[in-house]
């Protein structure tokens, strides 16, 4: 049955997968290397265990692989329920760990569902969507659909773990990639500009802007068209409305800790002495972050050379910054052959996606293409400072057993599914 | 459209963040990132300065070590502050004030609580230093001086400021550097280079190891010793005879160019510009505005040099052929310009060149200047080549010597007059004094001296310098060890240097005549001026004279300006005379000459200026 598999399936991405948990685990051994602690397989190092991780997943693959491929469509509903009742257990006999209330102790291992829920909100969303009675031009089906993907998110939120939660919302793409309009996802989009407009310039710029922009529209439209003049006072009502309460949520329901991290990503401080004040306390991590993979110029420090590494100048450097230390240590080389193998994983993923026969393979495909692609973007995005602060792991780079091991069978699940790809029904 | 959708994404993604990353690595990027690097520290050890000897190996300046009490405030424990301040010497308010400052320069770093103590608190100190925590005594080096003299030339060291630290990367805040004199000049040869080790530090800032293994580390190269061509006998001997007196002294060995002497009067004890009292001391020499202690009148005082210039003038002459020996000119106590007459003091009749100079007659050196300008159909002309040979006597610009400061002197050309009359406006009338060493014409007492060595040599001169030896070996710098030869052939110094002697046996000299020795001089007598209340106002005659000897073999040659000092045979020619004798027998046989010029002090004259009352000027005193 192996050999089966082992001719079909995509060793492609097989061999990007391996790169980067390398590269990964490389990284994780720079920043908790001391002399003293230098033996790889020293289970009592942090080193040590991700190694235990990296064992344990590759495990997990063959299990993966090994299981009939209608297994996971099959069992999607059955998963994402007992995912569910996992994040509802949290609230009951949760562990506390740095504040968040994320995960269950196994006394050797410490699981956090949320990161099992990601697998299966892909499998039970893919399972809905391609149900032949699910029509996503009904607005019942959109909502249902969005239902699936809220439910973790909304349980997530409270532990408080706002970073993972976002993740799901990634998840939208796949119903877009099925139907679902492309109206909502514009208003999406122009919701988050307009937001960072508000910020950046203020309310009456933004309408100076808008009303150029109706103007410019005016002048060079076709003479036969009429302007839809009730919908466009209306939209144009509707964002000046949502300007000034973003004016006034910034101001008056956010936190000084917030506005911080708003005011630094957009560079809205001007203040050199405020600026300082922040890079000390909110902007600490990504300054030092910044600096470090500055400080590795194009050719790197070299493996264990990277002295801000060392010295643990990047907090959290092991697990969400661990970009940065590659930054240090191999320079742009070393940057820019990470952000190349994960766009390739992706060309790659999607491509694989699209010559699925059977519709839930497809989605999957998707959802699993959206839940890395999120946490790539948004992870690099904080570390090289051009994203606000969101606390989320680096796909099989960052330290922590359940990240790696839920992301790999995330992934070899697809390729599972791949190798079927030539039944339409299983 | 929905398919390319996500594909565009992950692209636009990908290329946000490699220009990101681009501009970051590569852009931002500086090479001296090591410097900057909160995670590298850098320890240094510095090397001992190195020690400063004269011309014949006697110390002149080496170091002392220093022991500053110092204090790490958060490993301060409680202690017995009483008794602590008693072996500190110090006051118990004094030492809470201290430490409070310490601990709000911070809390972890050490700060000086008290500097420099003598070596007797130290001893006394070192053996308790245990009982209290959060002390320790750090050694350190100071300059230390085994001579009161030569203060201006040597100079002195300072902590480097802003401007410092921006031109030259090679200081950090709180180190030392040369600020005047040797020490400046010579300073990378005196400071060695200091050691560094670079220790990589974690964000509580602790240690945690070498960076790179020790392999950047460097060890401190020591000062160089050198030895510089001062006389230390001469030098403070020259030294004692300004006291109350203004102006310089600089004496040159011709053979080499070596600055035997380089006095400025007044002066200062180099150690006051060391340890505790440094700042107060600085200040008082800085603010005496008017005697000006830290300004070296040997380098900086443009002063007319007066008669000795007509040596000069009477090489250029005779180099031109314009003059021979016998050239007689008629002095009617005076000479005339148009119709206006001016003064000599020579006695008046017909004057040869030899008596023209012993005798100081102005209107011989007068008359030989107008034959210099009439053998040439214009006045530009007789100007350049006037300025040609006068220049290539180190007059006029800067010598080149090795001394941070100077002037350039000033030697008149056609330029200068044409600005003043016109052009070709002017003619050698109008320029007359310069034949006698006034009008235009300035030059420092270096230049004077290195002129004075010029004529000693017959033709030619060695850059004055200062250093003489480094770590034992003779400089070989060519700039130094190469002659300069001036633009007058060697045998018109004959019959001029004849004259010089003449000063000395039947001129302006004759009671200053060393027994035994043969030398050659010429007096000065330089009118000034200064401005009183607006007023341009005359004061007593600059005192100038140049000598070298013996005249056969010229070990020395000297220069001496003292200001207002009246007759160049009086205060100038004293001391040019003592100073040679000092110099080459090593001991004075005209004691009574010595016991005058070590009591006479100018005081008197200098309060005149400043005394707001009615004086009168070039008093016959002695």
């Amino acid at each position: 049955m192996f050999g089966k598999i082992l001719k079909r399936i995509d060793w492609l991405t097989i061999f990007i997968y391996l790169s980067l948990v390398t590269i990964g685990w490389v990284s994780i051994y720079s920043t908790t290397f001391t002399e003293e602690n230098a033996s790889i397989f020293d289970f009592g190092t942090l080193h040590g265990k991700q190694l235990f991780f990296i064992i344990t997943s590759l495990i997990s693959i063959f299990i993966v692989l090994g299981l009939e491929a209608n297994f996971y469509e099959r069992f999607a509903s059955l998963f994402y329920l007992i995912s569910i009742a996992l994040l509802l257990g949290l609230f009951a006999f949760g562990k506390t760990i740095a504040g968040a209330t994320s995960w269950y102790s196994l006394g050797f291992f410490n699981l956090q569902p949320s990161e099992l829920a990601k697998v299966t909100t892909a499998l039970a969303l893919a399972k809905y969507l391609s149900d032949i009675q699910t029509d996503l031009r009904r607005r019942k089906d959109q909502l249902y659909a969005l239902l699936i993907i809220l439910l973790p998110a909304i349980l997530i939120i409270p532990q408080p773990d706002p970073g993972s939660a976002l993740v799901f919302f990634a998840l939208v793409f796949v119903i877009f990639r099925e139907g679902l309009p492309l109206f909502y996802l514009g208003i999406g989009f122009s919701l988050i500009l307009i937001f960072i407009i508000t910020l950046m310039f203020g309310t009456t710029w933004l309408i100076i802007g808008l009303a150029l922009l109706i103007a410019l529209f005016y002048l060079l439209k076709r003479k036969s068209f009429k302007l839809p003049v009730i919908p466009l006072v209306l939209g144009v009502i509707a964002i000046i409305l949502f300007s000034l309460s973003v004016d006034f949520v910034f101001n008056n329901v956010f936190e000084q800790r917030h506005r911080d991290r708003f005011s630094l990503w957009l560079r809205l401080e001007k203040d050199p002495d405020k600026l300082e004040e922040i890079r000390k306390t909110i902007g600490y991590n990504t300054y030092q972050s910044e600096k470090a993979i500055e400080s590795g110029g194009f050719f790197g420090k070299g493996f264990l050379e990277g002295t801000r590494t060392k010295g643990n100048f990047v907090p959290e450097q092991h697990t969400d910054y661990i970009f940065s230390s590659v930054g240090e240590e191999w320079g742009f080389i070393g940057t820019a052959t990470v952000v190349f193998l994960f766009s390739i994983l992706f060309l790659r993923l999607i491509y694989l996606a699209e010559r699925q026969k059977n519709a839930f393979s497809r989605m999957y495909g998707y959802g699993v293409i959206s839940i890395l692609l999120i946490h790539y973007f948004i992870n690099i995005g904080m570390v090289i400072g051009v994203l606000p602060t969101i606390g989320i792991p680096l796909p099989f780079f960052s330290y922590g057993g359940s990240g790696l091991l839920f992301f790999t069978v995330l992934l070899f699940i697809f390729l599972k599914l791949d190798t079927n790809r030539l039944k339409e029904s299983f | 459209m929905r398919k390319i959708l996500l594909s565009s994404i992950i692209i636009t993604i990908g290329i946000t963040f490699l220009s990101r990353l681009s501009y970051l690595q590569i852009f931002s990027f500086s090479p001296d990132q090591v410097l900057e690097d909160p995670s590298i520290k850098r320890v240094y050890s510095y090397p001992e300065r190195g020690y400063i000897y004269d011309r014949n190996g006697k110390l002149l300046v080496g170091n002392d070590p220093a022991y500053d009490v110092m204090v790490i405030p958060r490993e301060v424990q409680p202690l017995d502050t009483l008794e602590f301040c008693t072996l500190l010497g110090i006051e118990k308010e004094k030492f809470i004030e201290k430490l409070r400052k310490a601990k709000v320069y911070s809390p972890r770093l050490p700060s000086v609580l008290v500097p420099q103590l003598s070596k007797t608190d130290y001893a006394r100190l070192q053996e308790k230093m245990r009982k209290y925590k959060g002390f320790y005594i750090q050694k350190r080096s100071l300059r230390y001086y085994d001579t009161k003299s030569a203060a201006n030339v040597l100079g002195y060291i300072s902590e480097v400021n802003e401007g410092d630290l921006a031109k030259n990367k090679y200081y950090v805040q709180g180190e030392l550097k040369g600020r005047t004199g040797v020490e400046r000049y010579y300073e990378d040869l005196l400071r060695g280079r200091k050691g560094v080790k670079y220790i990589q530090k974690d964000r509580f800032n602790r240690d945690i190891g070498p960076y790179k293994n020790g392999s950047l580390d460097t060890l401190p190269e020591p000062g160089k010793q050198i030895s510089i061509t001062l006389d230390k006998t001469l030098q403070e001997y020259g030294e004692r005879l300004m006291v109350g007196k203004r102006g310089g002294i600089v004496a040159i060995e011709p053979k080499t160019g070596e600055i035997l002497t380089m006095i400025s009067g007044p002066t200062y004890d180099p150690s006051l510009l060391v340890g505790r009292q440094r700042s107060k001391n600085y200040t008082a020499l800085y603010n005496d505005t008017i005697a000006n202690p830290t300004w070296d009148r040997s380098i900086h005082a443009q002063q007319p040099p007066g008669s000795p210039f007509k040596t000069l003038n009477a090489l250029v002459a005779l180099q031109e052929g314009v003059i021979d020996e016998n050239t007689t000119i008629r002095c009617y106590n005076g000479f005339y310009v148009g119709k206006t007459k001016r003064g000599c003091h020579c006695g008046g009749g017909l004057r040869k060149l030899n008596d023209g100079i012993y005798k100081s007659c102005n209107a011989y050196f007068a008359g030989a200047f107008r034959k210099i300008f009439e053998k040439f159909d214009t006045t530009d002309e007789g100007m350049d080549v006037w300025e040609k040979h006068i220049k290539s006597f180190g007059l006029g610009d800067y010598l080149g010597y090795d001394l941070p400061f100077g002037q350039k002197g000033r030697i008149p050309n056609k330029e200068y007059y044409d600005k003043w009359y016109g052009d070709n406006r002017w003619s050698s009338s109008f320029i007359i004094s310069n034949s006698i060493g006034q009008g235009e014409i300035l030059a420092t007492p270096v230049q004077l001296a290195n002129m004075t060595a010029a004529i000693a040599n017959r033709g030619y001169y060695y850059t004055p310098h200062i250093l003489k030896k480094v770590e034992g070996k003779d400089i070989t710098n060519p700039k130094y060890t190469e002659p300069k030869h001036t633009t007058i052939d060697p045998k018109y110094f004959e019959p001029v240097i004849e004259g010089m002697a003449n000063v000395y046996t039947k001129g302006t000299a004759r009671w200053l005549q060393i027994p035994g020795i043969e030398i050659a001089g010429k007096t000065g007598t330089a009118e000034n001026f200064t401005r009183i209340n607006g007023v341009r106002t005359q004061l007593t005659d600059h005192s100038v004279f140049v000598a070298f000897a013996p005249v056969e073999d010229p070990k020395i040659a000297i220069a001496v300006y003292i200001e207002n000092g009246y007759f160049g045979s009086r205060y100038a020619g004293h001391i040019a005379s003592l100073m040679i004798e000092k110099y080459l027998k090593g001991e004075i046989t005209r004691t009574d000459l010595e016991k005058r010029m070590l009591e006479k002090t100018l005081e008197d004259e200098y309060a005149k200026p400043y005394s707001g009352k009615e004086f009168k000027i070039n008093e016959r005193v002695w």
